[in-house]
Order: C-alpha cells, then structure tokens, then sequence
C-alpha cells in the first residue's frame, strides 16, 4: 500500500517537467509553429537554472533564471524560424544540437557540484493523512503548479479574448493577417512563452528533481514532450495527463527493475519511449481527433502580404 | 455642385500606380454619394482590385488625392481604414473554419466588446438587415453563402460609412444573390455608401445606380447602369461587343463517360462525401455541372480524372472499361483528359517552361518508343510552339515559365494543350474562372468545336452563363447529390438556382430512360 503511494508520489514528480513542458510547446503550436527545439532550450535552461540556484543558492532565482534562457533561446528561434522564415523543423533540430553544446560548455564548471539541501515539503494536517498524503501532498510547489497552468490554459484558450486570438492565427496566419492582427509579433510572443515554460521545466529537472547537473541529462524528454501535444490533441488537460502517464512508466520501470523483475534494464528503460511510438500510432488511427484540435497552419510557414 | 449639398463620402482625385511591368491605375477619379450604390465595372486586370486595396489603405498609390467626407485621407492600413468607417468584404473569405460565427466576428472588431455582446450585436443587425445567422455555428459548418453572410456581418458590426464589396456573388446561387442585394439597398438606404466591383453586367444593372468602368488601368465611362443595355456596357469595358458563339445541334455517337451510383468519401478535412452519383456523357455533347463550390466538385473531379482512384469497382466506365481504380495515365492512354480548376500547381508546374509542362500530361507521346524511354526536348519544344500558335497564346516562347503567363493565357495553353491530344473524353473544371473575356470567348469556342468533332466534354463550372452557354444538358451538384440532366434549352436559371440548393423533385432514377 505505502509502495503504492509512493509509486504516484513519483510518477506526480517524473510527469511535472514533461506537463511544463508540453503546455510551453501547445502554446507555440497552437500558433502554428512547432518548435523541434524543445530538448536544447531545456537544456540551456537546466545548466542556467542550477548555475543561478548553486550560486544564489535560492532555487526560486534558478527557476526564474531557467525561464529567461529558455525565453531567449525561444526568441532566437522565433527570429530565424518567424522573422527570416527559415524551416521550422531544421531551425528546431539545429536548436538542439546547439542547445546540447552550449549546455555542455557552461556546465563544466558545475559538474559534481551539489546544491544546498532543500527544505521538506509538507502540508499542515493534509501531510499526515495516511496513503493520501504520501502521495499527493508532500510534493514541491511545482508540481502544484503545473496543475494549476494546466487549468490556466484552458481558461486562457478557450473563454478569452487573447486565446482567441492565438488559436485564430494557428487557424489561419493569411486571415488574422487580413484582419490586421501582427501574426508575426504573436508568434514570437507566444514562442518566448513557451520557451519559458520548457526553460521551468527544465530547471525543475536541474534544481529539483536530480537535484544535480549532468551533460544532457533532459534525456529525450523535450521529444517526448512534443509527442505529448500529438497525443493531448494540442488540448491542455489531456496534456497533463499524458505528461503523467508516461512519468508513470518511467517510475514503474525503475520500480521493477528495483524489485529484480527478469528483464535486461535496457529494455526497460527503452519503456517510456516505446510507450510514446505506440501512443502516437494508436492517435493516428482517429484522424478526426486530430483534425478537429490541431492548429490548421501547424508547420508551415507565413508570408505577409 | 452647390453649396448646400453635402460633400461626397469619397471621391478619388487623378489616382495613378505603377508597378515595375504595368501601369494599374492611370488618373483615375470617381466620386460617391453617402447611400450610394456605386458599382466599378471592369474585366479581370483592369484595375478594379488595386484601386479599392489603395481605398482600403492595403497599397499606396503614386500619384492623386483622396478625399473621405470631404478631408483628405489616405489609410495607413487596413485596420486605419476599418478606424475610420471603410470597411471591405474579400473575394476570398478571410474566415477562420474550426471558430464559431460570433468568434470570428468577435475577431474582427477592434473594440474590446465582451463575446455576449458580439451575440446581442449579431441578432439586432441580423433582425434589421434580414442576415440570419447562428452565432455559435461552427464556420465549417457554414454554406459559402452563410459565410459571405459572415464576412458582410463583420463589416457591419464596424459600423462603415463606405462598404467595398469584391466580387461578391461569384460563389452565391442566383436566390442568395437576390438576398444579398436585398441586404444591400437596404444598407445603402441607412446610408451607407456601397462599393461594388464586378464584372456581371446584369447584376450592375438592377443594383447600382452609378458606375465607374476600367479598362486596362482607365476610366473609360461613367454611366447610369439603369440606362445601359448589356451591349453597351460590355463595349466600355471591352472595347468590343463579346463575339457570339456558334451552337451547332449536336450528333450524338456512344456513351463515352458513364458514372454509375458513385458513392465515395472525402478524404478532405472539410470535405463532401459524394452521394450516389450517376451521369453519362456521349460522343459529341458537353455535359455541364452547375453548383455552388464545396458542394462535392472536387471530389468528383478527382474520382472522374484518377488522382483518387479508390471509387467503387465499376462505378466510372470509359467506353464501357472500368476506369474506376486506374491512375490518371492508363485513364490518358484510353482518351480521357483533364484540364484541373487549379492552373498554377495543378494544371502546371508554376517555375517551369511551357514545354516543360507539357511533359506533365503528354509524356507517352513526348518519350522515346525503347525501354529507356528517354524524354525528347525537342519533340516537346515544338509542341509548346504548335500550341501557342494555334491557341493563340501570348507567351515569350515556350521557354517562358508558366508563372510569367496571365491567368487567361495560361488557361488557353493548358486547355490547348489537352486539347491538341486528341482525347475522346475531356473534362473541364472553370474553364474561364478569372479569365478575362476575350479569352474565355475563344476557349469556349475551342470547347465547342471539340464537341463538333465529336469529342465528350464535362464542363464543371460555377459560372451559370457559361453553362447556358456551352452545354447540351446540365445538372446541378449539391451537397454531394448529383441531380437528374435537363436539356439547356429547357432550363432556366432560375430553375438551376432552386436545383443548386439540393431542391429538385424528379427522382435521379428517373435519368436513365429519358436519356
């Protein structure tokens, strides 16, 4: 019973960067741009969210650290990909590779480096009931957090004015443009801020959840983010709970490898990305979900006239 | 004028813009009268669209003045214009599919207005100007005419001074015309001043009380629409009468096409599934196919000319073979060509030479007998060459790239080059879709001779009077039902605009015997 309230404790824990994550890149991509470049503006702000938190030595300005570089990494994607025009997915690939080494480069430095230990936390009377506690309220503010983005988004996207907006130029760039909205100026807004949401989660990774710093140690979680807004269908509470989902298979692997079960630990670690392949194959079987959610400039490129 | 009568909502002064090959606008005035409907005729390419997008502030002009209720003014941009009570309805809706009809209204109104009362604002002007709309519809959902009934209540709702409207009934079923003009006096009443670009004489003349005609970038009349004939409109805006056409009567050889209960989905994301479609066309007629767009065109042409050839087993027989699953190249082999709605991408390769493009449908005839079947340059040169001259295609070569042609040129080579193959079948999608006249005039003859030389034409068009035009029998598509064939000489437009909404009585069985 208790090893169940602390498989979902982690899985809580695991699925937190990935629900950040893909709630940054369903903005971007609810505005028609996918951003590839989810895994290297994560880990620019990993080393720059641990560097500021190990330095300061207040996680809070290593989180806010990790939002600005991923916001900066986003702008500059936003500036080649928007602005110039270049292919959306090269530009993402390339700002990957290059978020790889830059990470790398200013890491050095923090390799093996430890942060202060963090305080515990608890909810008063909430905490201490039995099973339910453990597994839902000893978590860090993030993960309360996410949560709540989740829910924001919602409300942003579909009961506001400003939501309406965005979907309308993921919808169609050539209207909103007709309509004299700056589709270009949105899209790179809407960029910055979900390249601050990665930069968050991947801070979050850094300060919180290792709480160390290791040359890309994001391990394939931006990809798996952006399968994510495939698989939530670019709706934000199916995001969250995919995000939870496969935070949940990643934790049972490693729980099972821990309990000896006869599988080589290679495989089992291959199960989160299996599960992402198979989820992606089974969503592709009900085109209308897709068609109906999915942003019908995804991808592709506006030129204003 | 006197002094006491109030200045003009807009007058144009002396408007001139050039562009790097052609000049658009030269000197140019007109001026309009608040509660004016004042209409702006002119063939495609006179300059009617860059005239209203300086208007709309979406292009500054070279030279010239404009005055708006008396002061000078020149838009900024459109959303300026929009500021300041000049609003526009596009040609090509500026829609978006998966947003409610009060969201894309909402989306279009600058003022930050809550969406409950974008709600309450769409049912007042829809009472008062007898727009009927249902606010939380989605837009895909919508008939082309709801949505042009969207884009008019967007403008409204900015409440305009001057309303521009582009070429709005080419997408409307003659019913929804008169709806719209309905609208329209009745805006123009409120004072409202109207705009109206077009290049249907019949609509300018029971609409419009002023007109402003273009030809090649100049006025070249302005009259009272009222007391013009078709004639003489059509000699300001031409420089000639439109030349008629020679309708021999037809001889009728075998059924060359014969569509049988064709029933197919739509791969289309907003797509029309086809519904039990049954049509035959034989040696020597044309067969047209009338329609608001969106009604299943698309999607038939596409089972008809082999880029979708998952219909049903039998279900498209060319002289009694099924056709029905073969690619577009066993279907050219066996007589059957196409000539798409789509020129540029579809029709041809847009940054490649007309000869190049040849190669697109006539590669069988343009490569070498043996196994290797090289591609001859050559061979494909002079038939670029061949089809020029005899089409009479204004063109720099058969080097020049397909992009460089006009519109009308364009479509003269791709019909003359489908055409020059000798099919037994030919289907047509808008054979004269922003064609201008002269040009339309000489395809539609070629069609007809086509047809007297004992070839099947389908002609798929939006255009009524083309069809009337052209055709032995039509039918009517709508909503992917196809309706029975009446013989042109027994139709009537408006017995075709009642058959567009999907309102025809007789039974489709009915068909079979009377053909």
């Amino acid at each position: 019973m208790n090893e169940l309230a602390l498989l979902i404790a982690a899985m809580l824990s695991a699925g937190t960067p990935l629900a950040i994550a893909t709630l940054g890149l369903l903005i971007n991509e609810r505005v028609g741009v996918v951003n590839l470049g989810a895994e290297g503006m994560m880990l620019i702000a990993a080393v720059c969210g641990f560097a500021v938190a190990f330095v300061t030595g207040n996680q809070w300005l290593g989180f806010l650290a990790g939002a600005v570089a991923g916001a900066c990494a986003a702008a500059l994607f936003g500036l080649l990909a928007v602005w110039l025009n270049t292919n959306q997915y090269a530009t993402g690939l390339a700002l990957t590779l290059f978020g790889g080494g830059l990470s790398a480069f200013i890491g050095i430095e923090f390799v093996g480096k430890k942060l202060a230990e963090q305080p515990k936390y608890d909810w008063p009377w909430l905490s201490d009931l039995p099973f339910l506690g453990t597994a839902f309220f000893k978590h860090h503010p993030m993960v309360y957090l996410a949560i709540f983005l989740a829910v924001a988004m919602v409300y942003l996207l579909y009961k506001t004015r400003l939501g309406l907006v965005l979907r309308a130029v993921g919808e169609s760039p050539d209207s909103a443009h007709a309509l004299g909205y700056r589709v270009r100026l949105i899209r790179l807004f809407a960029l910055m801020a979900g390249g601050a949401l990665c930069g968050v989660a991947g801070a979050y990774l850094s300060v919180v959840y290792a709480p160390l710093w290791v040359e890309g140690m994001t391990a394939g979680r931006g990809w798996i983010a952006l399968a994510l807004t495939v698989f939530a269908t670019w709706r934000p509470l199916r995001a969250l709970m995919g995000a939870y989902l496969f935070g949940g298979v990643t934790m049972l692997q490693l729980y099972l490898q821990g309990e000896g079960v006869q599988i080589p630990a290679q495989f089992m670690s291959m199960l989160p990305y299996l599960a992402t392949i198979v989820v992606l194959v089974l969503i592709s079987r009900n085109p209308t979900w897709i068609r109906t959610n999915m942003p019908a400039s995804l991808g592709k490129p506006f030129y204003p006239t | 004028m006197s002094a006491t009568a109030p200045p003009p909502r807009l007058a144009l002064r002396h408007i001139t813009k050039r562009y790097p090959s052609v000049v658009a606008n030269e000197d140019v005035s007109l001026s309009v009268a608040p509660g004016e409907i004042h209409a702006v005729l002119g063939e495609n390419g006179a300059g009617k669209s860059t005239l209203m997008k300086i208007i709309y502030g979406a292009v500054k002009p070279d030279s010239g003045e404009m005055l708006f209720e008396g002061r000078p003014f020149f838009a900024k941009n459109p959303r300026d214009a929009r500021a300041h009570g000049i609003s526009m309805v596009f040609q090509h809706f500026s829609l978006f599919d998966t947003l409610s009809v009060a969201e894309n209204i909402w989306l279009g109104l600058d003022q930050s207005i809550r969406l409950d009362q974008v709600r309450e604002q769409i049912a007042a002007t829809a009472e008062k100007f007898g727009l009927p709309l249902e606010a939380d519809r989605p837009v895909h959902t919508l008939s082309v005419g709801e949505r042009q009934r969207v884009e008019i209540m967007r403008s409204l709702l900015t409440q305009p001074k001057l309303l521009i409207l582009d070429e709005p009934t080419s997408v409307l079923t003659p019913q929804a015309v008169e709806k719209l003009f309905a609208t329209l006096r009745q805006l123009a009443a409120s004072g409202c001043s109207i705009l109206y670009i077009s290049h249907k004489l019949d609509e300018i003349r029971s609409l419009c009380t002023n007109c402003t005609v273009l030809r090649g970038g100049r006025v070249t009349g302005k009259v009272d629409p009222r007391e013009e004939s078709n004639a003489s409109l059509s000699r300001l805006m031409i420089g000639a009468e439109p030349p008629l056409l020679l309708h021999r009567d037809a001889k009728l050889g075998a059924v060359a096409l014969d569509v049988k209960q064709l029933t197919l989905k739509s791969d289309a994301m907003f797509g029309t599934n086809l519904d039990h479609i049954s049509l035959h066309v034989r040696e020597g007629e044309i067969v047209g196919i009338a329609g608001v767009s969106g009604n299943g065109q698309q999607e038939l042409l596409a089972a008809l000319s082999g880029e979708n050839p998952r219909a049903p087993s039998q279900s498209v027989q060319l002289f009694g073979a099924d056709i029905a699953s073969a690619p577009p190249n066993r279907r050219r082999s066996l007589g059957l060509f196409f000539v798409p709605e789509e020129r540029l991408g579809r029709g041809a390769v847009p940054v490649h030479s007309l000869a190049m493009n040849n190669l697109l449908t006539r590669h069988h005839e343009l490569a070498s007998r043996n196994a290797l079947a090289w591609v001859s340059p050559a061979r494909s040169r002079s038939l670029a060459k061949d089809i020029i001259a005899r089409f009479n295609v204004k063109a720099g070569g058969d080097s020049a790239a397909a992009k460089s042609l006009s519109g009308g040129n364009l479509q003269k080579y791709i019909v003359g080059r489908e055409i020059s193959a000798k099919p037994k079948v030919l289907i047509v999608a808008q054979p004269t879709w922003g064609v201008d006249v002269g040009a339309a005039a000489q395809i539609r003859a070629e069609l007809l001779k086509l047809r007297d030389e004992g070839c099947a034409v389908l002609v798929v068009s939006e255009e009524l009077e083309e069809l009337f035009e052209l055709c032995d029998r039509m039918h009517v598509i709508a909503k992917g039902k196809l309706s029975p064939s009446i013989a042109t000489r027994d139709a009537s437009v408006e017995l075709i605009g009642e058959w567009m909404s999907g309102l025809w009585t007789t039974p489709v069985a009915a068909e079979s015997t009377t053909a």
